[in-house]
C-alpha cells in the first residue's frame, strides 16, 4: 500500500486540483504562476473516488470527497486540512429510507449550495436522487418530491448506472434548482424541490424509438454561468445543446464539432459565451475522433467551436474524458483541467489556448475539480 | 467467547484500531451478529447491508468455511467463538 499521504498545504491564491479515479483521489497544488504542481495521494488508496468538491463558504475550507467500492457502496468523508486528515460526519453513512426499497451505490456529485446558504450541500447519487444537508454536512436526508416522483420506475440506468451527476442550484432563486441524470434527462424545480418536471424539450434520445419523448433522455452535463443562470449547456448522449429559458427548451448547438457525443463540458469562469467540451467519436466507440485529443471551445455561446491542440497529442491518441473529467478554475486567465481514461491529467493556463501534461500513469480518472483557495 | 467479524482490508478503515470486531452479547445468529455490529459500527452495518438488511448482492458472509447462503442465511447458527467472515466477490481491476 502507498504510504498516507500528508494532504496540501497551500496559501491564499494557490490553485487546487482534486482529481478522482477508480482507484483513490489525488490532490495537486500550484502556485498562482501554476507553472509546477505538487501532488499528494493516493487518498482512499483502492477505492474509486467519483465525486470531489471544495467548500469555501462562510470562510470554510472544507475538502469533501466520496471513496467507494462496487461490492460495499459510497460514503461520504470531509476533510478541513485540506487532505491530512479525513473524517466522517456525525450522520453517516448516507442511506434511503429503508421502505424506500432503494439502497445506495455511489455517489456521483458533491455541490455546495447558494453562497447565500453556506451550510447548504447537495449530493448526486446512484440511484438516481438528490440528497442535502441543512447543517454544514453533519446530516443528510433525500429530498422527497424526487425520490418518490411518479416517473420513477421509468427511468433506466445508463451504461454508468442510473445516476444523479449533475446539480444546478440557481444562483440567486432558492426555490429553483436543475438536475441531470442518466437517463431521464434534466428535471427542474420551482419550489424549493416539493415538485419536479421534465425539463427536455428539444433534446434527442437517439437511442429511443421516440427519439423527443418527455423524459429518459440520457443528459450526460449540463453547466451554466453565474452571470446568466437561465443560459444552460448541455452535452448528451448525442447532441449538443443550449437553453435560454432555465431548461424550458434546447436547441442545437453542435456547429463545427466533429463529433456532438461526449461527457465533459465545462463553462469560463469570466464569459458565460465560452464552453469548453472534449467530443467522442461514438457512443460504440467511446474515443477522440480521428485519434486526436482535442479540446473544442466556444467563445459565442455555441455558434461555432474551435479545436484547441497546442500540446496535446495529435496522433495515435486514443483518449476518453468522463462527464466530470473536464473542469475550470476561476483564476484570470482561467485554467482549464482535463482528465482521462488512461490516466492522464491536462491543465491549461490559458484559457485552453495551450496544455501541457501535469501528471501521467495515474489510475483511469473519472472526476477532476480545480478552485483557488481563497 | 464471543462471535468476532472479520473485515476484509476495504472495511478495516471503518473500525478505529483497524482490525476485526468483537460482538458483545454472544449472537446466536447471523442476523443478531448484523444487528450488534448496526449498534456497534453503523457504517460498517451498512457497507454490508442494504437499506432494506439484506446483505449486499457482492458480498459474501461465512460462518467458518461456510457461506451462509448456501445454509439458513441470516438465520445461520453461529456457534460459541465463531468467526463471521465478510469477503466481497473476487473480481478484475
Amino acid at each position: 500500500m502507498p504510504e498516507h499521504p500528508s494532504g496540501i498545504q497551500g496559501g491564499a491564491g494557490d490553485v487546487v486540483l482534486m482529481v478522482g479515479t477508480t482507484k483513490g483521489a489525488f490532490l495537486l497544488r500550484t502556485d498562482p504562476s501554476r507553472q509546477g504542481w505538487v501532488m499528494d495521494g493516493p487518498h482512499f488508496p483502492g477505492e474509486e473516488v467519483f465525486a470531489l468538491s471544495l467548500d469555501q463558504r462562510g470562510g470554510r475550507t472544507t475538502l469533501w470527497a466520496a471513496p467507494g467500492n462496487p461490492f460495499f457502496g459510497g460514503s461520504l468523508r470531509r476533510s478541513d486540512d485540506l487532505g491530512a486528515t479525513w473524517s466522517a460526519g456525525e450522520d453517516l453513512p448516507i442511506r434511503f429510507p429503508e421502505e424506500s426499497g432503494l439502497s445506495l451505490k455511489r455517489i456521483w456529485q458533491i455541490q455546495p449550495g447558494r453562497t447565500s446558504e453556506p451550510d447548504r450541500i447537495f449530493l448526486g447519487v446512484e440511484p438516481s436522487c438528490l440528497f442535502e444537508s441543512h447543517d454544514d454536512g453533519n446530516s443528510w436526508s433525500p429530498v422527497e418530491g424526487f425520490m418518490n416522483h411518479p416517473h420513477r420506475p421509468r427511468w433506466e440506468p445508463g451504461a454508468g448506472g442510473l445516476c444523479l451527476h449533475t446539480i444546478v442550484p440557481h444562483v440567486s432563486d432558492p426555490a429553483r434548482m436543475l438536475v441531470a441524470f442518466s437517463t431521464g434527462g434534466v428535471y427542474g424545480t420551482e419550489d424549493g424541490g416539493v415538485t419536479w418536471s421534465p425539463r427536455n424539450r428539444g433534446v434527442r434520445a437517439e437511442f429511443l424509438p421516440d427519439k423527443h419523448p418527455e423524459f429518459g433522455q440520457c443528459v450526460h452535463k449540463v453547466v451554466n454561468h453565474p452571470d446568466e443562470p437561465d443560459r444552460l449547456y448541455l452535452q448528451n448522449h448525442w447532441g449538443l445543446y443550449r437553453s435560454d429559458d432555465w431548461a424550458g427548451s434546447w436547441r442545437d448547438i453542435a456547429n463545427g464539432v466533429p463529433s456532438d457525443f461526449g461527457f465533459g463540458m465545462a463553462v469560463h469562469p469570466g464569459d458565460p459565451d465560452t464552453v469548453y467540451i472534449v467530443p467522442l467519436e461514438a457512443d460504440t466507440f467511446r474515443c477522440t475522433p480521428e485519434a486526436k485529443l482535442r479540446v473544442y471551445r466556444t467563445r459565442n455561446g455555441g455558434d461555432s467551436w474551435e479545436p484547441l491542440t497546442r500540446g496535446l497529442p495529435q496522433k495515435d491518441a486514443y483518449e476518453t474524458v468522463l462527464r466530470d473529467g473536464l473542469c475550470t478554475d476561476t483564476a484570470d486567465p482561467a485554467g482549464v483541467y482535463f482528465g482521462t481514461r488512461s490516466g492522464k491529467l491536462y491543465a491549461s493556463r490559458d484559457a485552453g489556448d495551450s496544455w501541457s501534461l501535469v501528471r501521467e500513469g495515474l489510475p483511469p480518472v473519472v472526476c477532476v475539480e480545480a478552485a483557488v483557495l481563497a | 467467547m464471543s462471535v468476532s467479524v472479520v473485515l476484509p482490508d476495504q472495511l478495516r478503515g471503518l473500525v478505529p484500531d483497524g482490525s476485526n470486531v468483537c460482538l458483545p452479547g454472544d449472537p446466536g445468529t447471523v442476523r443478531e451478529a448484523l444487528e450488534t455490529l448496526r449498534r456497534h459500527h453503523l457504517e460498517v452495518y451498512h457497507r454490508i447491508v442494504t437499506e432494506q438488511g439484506e446483505v449486499r448482492p457482492h458480498v459474501n458472509l461465512f460462518v467458518g468455511r461456510e457461506n451462509i447462503r448456501w445454509h439458513e442465511g441470516l438465520e445461520t447458527r453461529l456457534p460459541e467463538g465463531a468467526e463471521l467472515v465478510v469477503l466481497p466477490a473476487v473480481s478484475g481491476g
